[in-house]
């Protein structure tokens, strides 16, 4: 018997995009007709492009994981970190049993408890002992074990106070707390964690991760960890996996990975061309040419300030005359939080073709709107009625916005990092006196 | 693999046809009970009547057919007290059918629920069932008062060794509507039509079981549609029971067993779609 906890061999995991409406029974009965009557391969299983979203209007099937081969060893913590879309939650909900593989199997010592959500089946009208034993029964222990771990749980909680409170009046915060509490005192043999620690106040952050590493140090458990969180993956995990596009790229300890992943995001330039059409990205038809982000004396610079007009500049060919389609695109923080989706809505001849040629496209981004940071630019053809992407290229122009106050006359009160998403620049009125 | 290994879950594509796991399934009973009990602790919360409500419909409801049926349609109870006939009538078929239609919305009901953690899915219905049981046998005990009350009155009501075969009929309800209400909420989690015709359906196929009127009426008036009737495995269940009762009715063990046997035929089916439509539902719901 080896030390391996949990298995993965050839896990694949194949969804079907789109709606389910009336195509939906012929594809069934088709899909029942050639594997159950006429005893063949599934017609479909053989389609469907890999997860990649630039690709998206290819295959009406997509692998969300394709040929994962994965052994997670007694109690490691290996963290799993990707884009959005990566299949890190497909994989967790294999691991959950919440669906069922494609292909392949998924192998395990132990009970496996997931962190998906916590408070999963609470109920807001049931008291907060009542939602213990409830939440306790559906991740699975029975009732003796959970009256014995029952002050651990609410002492871990911090919410002894309230603990014959009906949960519909607990804050948001003491919600999570007390579900991750009933799900740290589960005592599985593996834990998969995803993301829960973005809820909560720092204190219970520390307590929240200081009882993984128990769990893992202590009790050799295994922890799965699934987090955007690269300071968290570094402190918690030895080793770490990356996921792109369904399949496993990389490998390694948790230092090697995270760097590797930092890198690839940095990787991006700020300023790209391509002279071949054979690697520039589009379709068959469309090819980006040039993409840069100038300022507004339209010189092209390396960083941009938060207070200063951005001018995105995209060049493409079109290789042949085809029907009407507009462009548009997206923002992403280094977070990969989607900021904004702008499409091109100038007033065209909706009906025309357009020619051969080479066109060049501007979209500014006005002042006082990004926040200091690293952003990801996407760029998507389409065409409307039907609605239709021709090509989405998700990672295609880095931007690096720099805040005024951190170049120069930095106010000594202002040593913090401005927090938010975005920083618009607001209109306050002045301060009126309504009484002395 | 080289080498056996002593792995305790295994994660695969396609389970068996019939893979009903009973050793898991008892060992979540726990969560069963705290299911029931859920739904009966929350089910009057936040209500000025609080449990009464239990109470409050059988009686209005009795009421009603009393009006509408027994005196403005004139359709006779077999010499039983109307208040007798159609309380045992409607104690019955509220079980079946409340059962029923919630247990046919299992996976929508709980698609929250269900997208994040794993437990032996059979659970949710089988709670329902339960809590319905349990329902039941309170709304049992209003009846058991106005049949007592009639009985001290002198009432001739004669009960009888029939009417030991109480829990044999809510056995059948019970299979019969967890048995339904399964396989209906497989189907909806891909195809909701279904969602809308469950509603109306349990409301018609009310009219095709003796519950408004006796069996020996309908052989009467309507012998060529007796077939129908017969068919229904929901029939068997409500002559039983006022025959051992209240002494009037059409009992034969031919059709108990035949309602027995549908019954069991029909959670077995359900037991089967279900198993299937479980493993993948969050995929397509």
């Amino acid at each position: 018997m080896s030390d391996i906890a949990i298995k993965f061999e050839n896990i694949s995991k194949q969804y079907r995009l789109g709606k389910i409406g009336t195509g939906t029974l012929s594809h069934d009965l088709k899909r029942w007709w050639t594997v159950s009557v006429r005893r063949q391969e599934d017609p479909y299983l053989k389609i469907g492009a890999v997860n990649d979203r630039s690709l998206k209007a290819d295959s009406e099937y997509v692998w969300a994981l394709r040929d994962i081969n994965l052994e997670v060893k007694q109690g490691e913590v290996l963290g799993i970190i990707g884009k959005n879309g990566a299949g890190k939650s497909t994989l967790l909900k294999l691991l959950s049993r919440v669906t069922t593989p494609t292909t392949g199997r998924i192998l395990s010592k132990g009970r496996i408890a997931s962190l998906l959500e916590v408070g999963t089946g609470f109920h807001p009208e049931m008291t907060g002992r009542e939602n213990i034993y409830m939440n306790g029964s559906i991740m699975g222990m029975n009732k003796a074990e959970i009256t014995r771990k029952f002050d651990e749980i609410i002492d871990f909680a911090g919410v002894a106070k309230y603990i014959d409170t009906p949960v519909k009046r607990y804050s948001s915060g003491m919600t999570v707390r007390l579900g991750f509490a009933i799900a740290a005192h589960l005592e599985p043999e593996i834990l998969v964690v995803d993301e829960v620690l973005a809820v909560g106040d720092a204190e219970f952050q520390n307590k929240a991760i200081g009882k993984m590493q128990d769990v893992s140090n202590e009790h050799g458990r295994t922890v799965l960890f699934v987090s955007h969180n690269m300071a968290a993956v570094g402190d918690l995990c030895k080793n770490g996996i990356i996921l792109h596009n369904g399949s496993v790229v990389k490998t390694g300890s948790s230092r090697e990975v995270i760097a590797a992943y930092i890198e690839s995001a940095k990787q991006i330039a700020v300023q790209r061309e391509w002279d071949q059409n054979e690697n520039a990205p589009g379709n068959s038809d469309i090819k980006i040419r040039k993409v840069h982000a100038t300022n507004k004396k339209m010189d092209i610079v390396q960083y941009h300030l938060t207070t200063s007009d951005i001018c995105i500049e995209i060049e493409y060919e079109v290789l042949r005359d085809i029907p009407f389609f507009t462009h548009g695109m997206n923002l992403y923080n280094a977070s990969g939080i989607h900021i904004f989706s702008s499409h091109d809505s100038n007033n065209y001849h909706r009906d025309k073709i357009i020619k051969r040629g080479v066109y060049l496209t501007k979209v500014w981004i006005p002042a006082n709107l990004l926040q200091e940071g690293d952003y990801l630019l996407s760029f998507a053809a389409m065409r409307y009625n039907p609605f239709s992407v021709l090509f989405h290229e998700k990672e295609l122009l880095r931007l690096q916005v720099l805040d005024t106050i951190n170049q120069s006359a930095r106010p000594e009160d202002y040593k913090l990092e401005f927090p938010g998403v975005i920083r618009p620049k607001l209109i306050w009125e002045e301060l009126v006196e309504l009484s002395s | 693999m080289n080498q056996p290994e002593d792995w305790t879950l295994i994660i695969e594509p396609k389970g068996k046809l019939l893979s009903l796991n009973l050793k898991e399934l008892w060992r979540y009973k726990d969560l069963l009970e705290m299911y029931i009990k859920r739904d009966i602790v929350t089910f009057y919360k936040q209500t000025i009547l609080g449990p009464l409500w239990f109470f409050i419909q059988p009686i209005f409801t009795t009421i009603v057919f009393m009006f509408v049926f027994g005196g403005l349609a004139g359709i006779p109870t077999d010499g039983i007290p109307q208040a007798l006939f159609y309380l045992s009538g409607i104690t019955l078929w509220n079980y079946f059918s409340d059962t029923l239609t919630k247990t046919s919305d299992t996976f929508l009901q709980n698609q929250a629920i269900f997208g994040k953690v794993y437990f032996p899915r059979l659970i949710a219905p089988l709670s329902i069932t339960m809590t319905g049981l349990i329902k039941m046998f309170i709304q049992f005990g209003l009846f058991a008062i106005v049949y007592i009350w009639f009985f001290m009155k002198g009432v001739d009501v004669k009960p009888n060794i029939y009417a030991l075969l109480f829990p044999v009929l809510l056995l059948i309800l019970a299979n019969l509507s967890l048995g339904f209400g399964i396989i209906i909420s497989s189907m909806t989690t891909k195809y909701r039509d279904l969602k809308f015709l469950i509603t109306f359906a349990v409301q018609l196929w009310m009219y095709a079981t003796p519950v408004i009127y006796p069996l020996s009426v309908m052989q009467g008036n309507y012998e060529k549609y007796m077939w129908l009737i017969q068919a229904n495995p929901v029939t068997a269940v409500m002559e039983t029971f006022k025959y051992g009762f209240l002494g009037q009715g059409t009992f034969t063990w031919l059709s108990l067993g035949y309602s027995l046997l549908v019954s069991f035929i029909v959670l077995f089916l359900g037991i089967i779609v279900f198993n299937k439509v479980e493993r993948s539902f969050m995929d397509v719901i």
